[in-house]
């Protein structure tokens, strides 16, 4: 019998659970600020989502009920994504060492 | 327009950018590759759907225009906010990822074809029961960080808010969410699923409302945990490993920090999520027995002298030093400290601050570098060896009670031995209790010399008295 697709999928999810918890145990607690707020960014990858009922709706209709959700949707993860990204850069550029600033 | 086998293998690649994103953090040094990491698996996953749906009409024109104004909002959001307000900021982008997730699973739900999950009414059973979930839990990381959000802002009260029958609400509600995901197999009726959503929205609002603000660490880290899963459950729909993977991911990461937090704390995570603690803080300790107790209280002069005295001195900064911004004038102080060739060094508690890290990012934000700051673990012998311990902002984390009276509701979690020191300085408004609303000890010690001042201000008088 052919194995149900959905049981891959599982599957990744789960060993990327075992990844998850040994990458985030190695993360120095002084930058888990900058964890939350880059784990926050890289979840909004759910824009991928946004975007398919966004563009793969029905094509004579731009905005139907389905795609404006997705639009709104795609507002809300980019806000994520760019100010995730940019506030955990922002952060990881004072992080400093006494050297640098010691010439 | 790329073939589905070829998408799946590069949303593969931008799941494995994502772990080596969270890989980075591991040192400071590797960190900023590691966003850049983060960023280049976004772009991929990003252009890939692009590519992969192949629709190039006005549609694509209007993503764009969307994708460009969410951008803007969030690149001016992320260089305005201050390093102080990093908590609330960190809520408030949970509540838009859950947020997100639920308009995904809604428009999956109206459009299935869209998304290949069959026909309006006739969803594949396990794709329905997926999105279900990833709404219901999406739901939950809105109004629950929405209500983090609040909180945290100061715009709603952080004493816990309980009511009898709360926990058993709570469950009703719980069942009554999987009881409903059921029918809506069966019937594939889109009242239910609209149901589905809005209790899942209260049972958000009613799991956060009893937390009291000495638990936000731990509520923060568990809304970061939900919205991992959400992101998971809409992937699992939507069959996208890069979303399947980043969910777990992040998911995983959250529940590890409310595991730390919760430790921290000695508490159990059970516990928190049931709240009601540190309720009426201020109320029943302004007893009489504090002024039976002599205090010893001091100026900045004093604590200039002391610490210009001392060959080592160890800084213990807490959510107070936030509020009055004093990581500025506390780097001054000890900038000057350091000229009079005095060893000074950071001790931050897991807890200090509202936030996993909270006070690390502040300090970081003032120029101390790094390699000073010490985790409790790393720091707390020597405080036996140093002469002055000066706390700032900071409370509970070094209530010695915690160690010795098994009635003190904080026993057990650990501390910091900041009254081994020769001699402390506790810089603090008043003697009112901290938000575990117990007594500190500390400050009746012979060798405590209080510093009733705000942070900001008695620091930047320290300064003035080093001269």
């Amino acid at each position: 019998m052919e194995i149900d697709p959905f049981i891959f999928r599982l599957s990744i999810f789960i060993l990327s659970i075992f990844i998850g918890y040994y990458v985030v145990w190695s993360v120095t607690p002084s930058l888990h600020t900058p964890l939350m707020s880059v784990t926050n960014a890289i979840s909004s990858v759910i824009i991928v989502g946004a975007i398919i009922a966004a563009l793969a709706g029905y094509s004579e209709n731009v905005f139907n009920s389905s795609s404006i959700f997705g639009y709104i949707a795609i507002v809300l993860a980019a806000v994520n994504i760019f100010g995730g990204f940019l506030v955990t850069q922002r952060m990881l550029q004072m992080y400093k060492k006494k050297k640098d600033k010691k010439k | 327009m790329i073939s589905s086998n070829l998408s799946a293998i590069f949303y593969l690649v931008s799941g494995i950018l994502f772990i080596l994103a969270l890989r980075g953090l591991s040192s400071p040094d590797t960190s900023r590759q590691g966003n850049y990491f983060g960023i280049a698996g976004m772009i991929i996953a990003i252009v890939v759907t692009f590519l992969s749906i192949g629709n190039f009409s006005t549609s694509l024109v209007y993503v764009i225009i969307f994708l460009v104004i969410g951008g803007s909002i969030g690149a001016f959001i992320a260089f305005r906010i201050p390093m102080t307000a990093m908590p609330e900021l960190v809520a408030g982008f949970h509540s838009l990822v859950g947020l997100a997730a639920v308009f995904v699973a809604i428009a999956a739900f109206l459009n299935p074809d869209a998304f290949n999950l069959g026909l309006v009414g006739e969803i594949k059973l396990a794709s329905l029961i997926e999105m279900s979930i990833g709404a219901a839990v999406g739901a939950i990381t809105f109004s629950g960080s929405i209500i983090a959000f609040l909180k945290l802002r100061g715009i709603m009260s952080g004493s816990p808010i309980t009511f009898s029958g709360q926990h058993l609400l709570n469950l009703i509600l719980g069942i009554g969410i999987f009881v409903l995901i059921f029918y809506l197999c069966k019937t594939q009726a889109a009242n239910i699923f609209w149901a589905v959503i809005m209790i899942s929205f209260l049972v958000g609002v009613l799991l956060i409302i009893p937390i009291g603000g000495a638990d936000m660490p731990v509520v923060i880290s568990m809304l970061n945990s939900y919205s991992g899963w959400a992101a998971a459950g809409i992937g699992f729909t939507l069959e996208n490993t890069a979303l399947i993977i980043t969910g777990a991911l992040v998911g995983s990461s959250g529940a590890i920090l409310s595991y730390i937090m919760c430790k921290a704390m000695n508490r159990s995570f059970v516990s928190v999520i049931l709240g009601g603690f540190g309720a009426d803080s201020s109320k029943d300790d302004t007893k009489d027995k504090k002024d039976q107790k002599p205090v010893k209280s001091g100026n900045a002069e004093d604590a200039a002298f002391l610490m210009k005295n001392a060959s080592s001195v160890i800084i213990v900064p807490g959510y107070g030093m936030a509020v009055a911004q004093a990581q500025h004038a506390l780097r001054e102080m000890v900038d000057k400290l350091k000229k009079n060739d005095i060893k000074v060094t950071y001790a931050i508690h897991p807890v200090a601050g509202r936030m996993p890290g909270h006070m690390n990012v502040l300090l970081a934000e003032a120029n101390v570098p790094y390699d000073e700051v010490f985790e409790l673990e790393d720091i707390n012998n020597d405080f036996a060896n140093s002469d002055v311990a000066f706390v700032i902002g900071a409370n509970d984390v070094t209530n010695p009670v915690a160690k010795t009276d098994p009635k003190s509701p904080i026993f057990g979690m650990p501390v910091l031995d900041v009254e081994k020191c020769k001699s402390v300085l506790f810089v603090k408004r008043s003697l009112s209790p901290g938000y575990a609303g117990i007594d500190n000890e500390l400050f009746y010690k012979d060798n405590t010399l209080m510093l009733f001042a705000d942070a900001k201000k008695m620091t930047e008088d320290i300064v003035k008295n080093l001269d």
